[in-house]
């Protein structure tokens, strides 16, 4: 048991290390280096030098990626090309900004998502059912860009009930926060809920079909005794693994919701350090978003064998 | 799986079979509709060049943002143009590119799940950890990158496009390669001493083809959805092509008195983009595929 924890850590840093990798090649790789592609047409003779001097670019590049990478590990991504200021100082706020715009959909969305899967695995295929993933169909296949689109025009623009964009500096007091955010957190929980509502319908009905259930029925245990006690932990743990994949998947589309709601989080602030050509920045964006996703995978494999008492026998035996 | 049965499936001609899986799927009422909407979409995208009524890059300051009415059906954009006309034409680049592009996610993907499935070992283990740390990469922030530096022409776009959304297919094909790889008649192609491009191809292929065209299938709903993202964003298709992710972004600003500028592309791309998607899903049903459990990495 030990040993598989430490094993799914050690792979975990494994994957970042080769993440590490990729992006530092990536930057490399494609034409043009920060300094060019910041200076554009400047980039030649006495600037150009000098910038090469600024970021250190005139050592080979291995001798570039170990330090980089050395750095990178205590929290310092050197610094940025437009800002001119340390790249973590940039990042800190945003950070804690993208934080609460994500728990806040986290704890708004789960919840609902288990309700509306438990409503709609027990009356399949009937009326609530129907309605309930109707609207989930919707609200998971439509683009994050159009649902807030449409969130801004229908409750801010006609409704007139909450401002649609938000207009604060970075680094706000989190009470100030609190009423712009309402509009992100529903766009983004939408899309979450209705996945996760998703998965935990077909796990739950997977559940009701085996056979110790039907053995359950049979032996006449109550209706909701049995949804409590027999179905639902059996059918919420393997969901564990999907919700993860559900929210890191999310990192991708928080950056489309908070450019719409001019957020200033860290998905605008990939946006704004590519517009302004910042390879420094990216590579420690990828960096963290990657260890954003590795970590929230690695805590949902170690709950699921915690919590599982099969799988713990299971995988020892391979 | 039995031996047999593939042969005897085999021995169908592929238009029969595929006939065949389009009538299971539109006797659903979802397939129905998601067939009815994709079909639609694919009719629009060749005819709507001669059925436009007004040239989509007609510039006209006159025009500005006027409603709509029986010359301009949805109304005018803020530099005049027909927003009708830019609606129907809109679709056109964004399934190309992601029609393309889905089919070399699907080549590559498959191709390379299979290979790692089959062989295993060391090969497969460097392969899933690379694998891996791709699929940690937020998507965007790649392709937002690779497109800024690059470019956004068609040339960089569909490869760009179809490598990050083939990553995930890898591991559906590895997974259902090693779900056959273990049956007999494997074994005894094997015994036979076929070499491994005659068993992935004559063997494994034929068994795992259904689950990876799901994915297939799926993918180009989340491709259309990423690409319409990018072109949100300004790093997609440029101006004055007509394109839904670009239409919304451009009309957003004006929305409180031009909502239909806005509405127009929005009821376009979201159709089609459900329309792929409740067809992927009947598709997946048609063949006998559960993938309601599957994240969408």
């Amino acid at each position: 048991m030990l040993f598989l924890i430490i094993k799914r850590i050690l792979l975990g840093f494994v994957t970042l290390f080769i993440v590490s990798i990729i992006t530092f090649v990536g930057t490399e790789v494609l034409p043009g280096d920060a300094c060019t592609t910041y200076l554009e047409r400047q980039a030649f003779g006495e600037q150009l030098e000098a910038c090469y001097r600024r970021l250190g670019l005139n050592v080979p590049a291995y001798e570039r990626y170990v330090s980089w990478a050395l750095n990178a590990i205590q929290g310092d991504f050197g610094y940025s090309l437009s800002g001119e200021m340390p790249i973590k100082d940039v990042l800190g706020p945003r950070i804690k900004n993208s934080l609460v715009l994500a728990s806040a959909a986290i704890f708004i969305g789960i919840p609902i998502a288990l309700i509306l899967g438990i409503i709609t695995a027990l009356w399949r295929d009937k009326l609530p059912d129907v309605a309930i993933s109707t609207v989930t169909i919707f609200a998971m296949t439509i683009p994050e860009f159009i649902s807030a689109t449409l969130l801004i025009l229908i409750i801010a623009i006609w409704l007139e009930w909450l401002p649609g964009i938000v207009i604060v500096p970075t680094d706000v007091s989190f009470l100030e926060l609190l009423p712009n955010i309402i509009l992100p957190v529903v766009a983004i929980a939408m899309i979450m809920t209705a996945h996760m509502a998703r998965m935990v319908r077909s796990s739950v009905i997977q559940v009701m079909a085996s056979e110790y259930v039907q053995m359950a029925i049979l032996k006449g245990v109550p209706y909701w005794k049995m949804v409590f006690k027999h179905v639902l932990p059996n059918a919420l743990l393997p969901a564990i693994n999907v919700v993860a994949l559900t929210i890191a998947w999310l990192l991708g589309g928080v950056v489309v919701t908070e450019v719409v709601f001019n957020y200033p989080g860290l998905g605008r602030l990939v946006i704004e350090s590519i517009s302004n050509r910042d390879l420094p920045t990216v590579q420690a964006l990828a960096i963290i978003l990657a260890s954003i996703y590795v970590s929230i995978n690695l805590l949902a494999d170690l709950l699921t064998l915690m919590l599982n008492p099969r799988l713990k026998t299971l995988q020892i035996r391979k | 799986m039995k031996v047999d049965n593939i042969y005897k499936e085999e021995k169908k001609s592929a238009f029969a079979k595929l006939s065949e899986i389009i009538i299971t799927m539109a006797s659903r009422p979802s397939g129905l509709i998601g067939l009815s909407i994709l079909v639609f979409h694919i009719i629009l995208a060749f005819i709507s060049p001669y059925i436009a009524p007004h040239d989509f890059k007609a510039i006209d300051p006159t025009l500005m943002l006027q409603a709509p009415s029986a010359e301009y059906w949805f109304g005018t954009d803020d530099l005049g143009r027909d927003v009708f006309t830019r609606t129907i034409l809109g679709g056109r680049t964004a399934l190309t590119i992601t029609f393309f592009g889905s089919l070399i996610a699907l080549l590559w993907g498959g191709l390379l799940g299979i290979f790692c499935g089959l062989v295993g070992g060391k090969i497969d283990d460097v392969v899933m950890r690379i694998v891996d740390a791709f699929l940690s990469i937020p998507w965007i922030l790649a392709m937002l990158l690779i497109v800024s530096l690059l470019g956004t022409s068609t040339e960089v776009l569909i490869p760009a496009l179809g490598f990050f959304y083939g990553k995930g297919i890898v591991r559906v094909a590895r997974a259902a390669t090693h779900d056959v790889i273990a049956k007999d008649f494997i074994v005894s192609a094997r015994a036979r001493g076929h070499s491994n491009f005659s068993i992935i191809w004559n063997e494994i292929i034929p068994n795992v083809r259904d689950a990876i065209l799901v994915e297939g299938a799926m993918r180009w709903s989340w491709m259309l959805l990423g690409f319409s993202s990018l072109s949100f964003l300004g790093f997609g298709v440029s101006p004055p092509t007509p394109d839904w992710g670009l239409m919304i972004s451009n009309a957003r600003g004006l929305m409180s008195f031009a909502y239909w500028a806005v509405i127009a592309p929005i009821v376009g791309l979201s159709s089609l983009i459900i329309g792929i998607n409740l067809t992927a899903d009947a598709f997946a049903k048609a063949l006998g595929i559960d993938r309601s459990t599957k994240a969408p990495v």
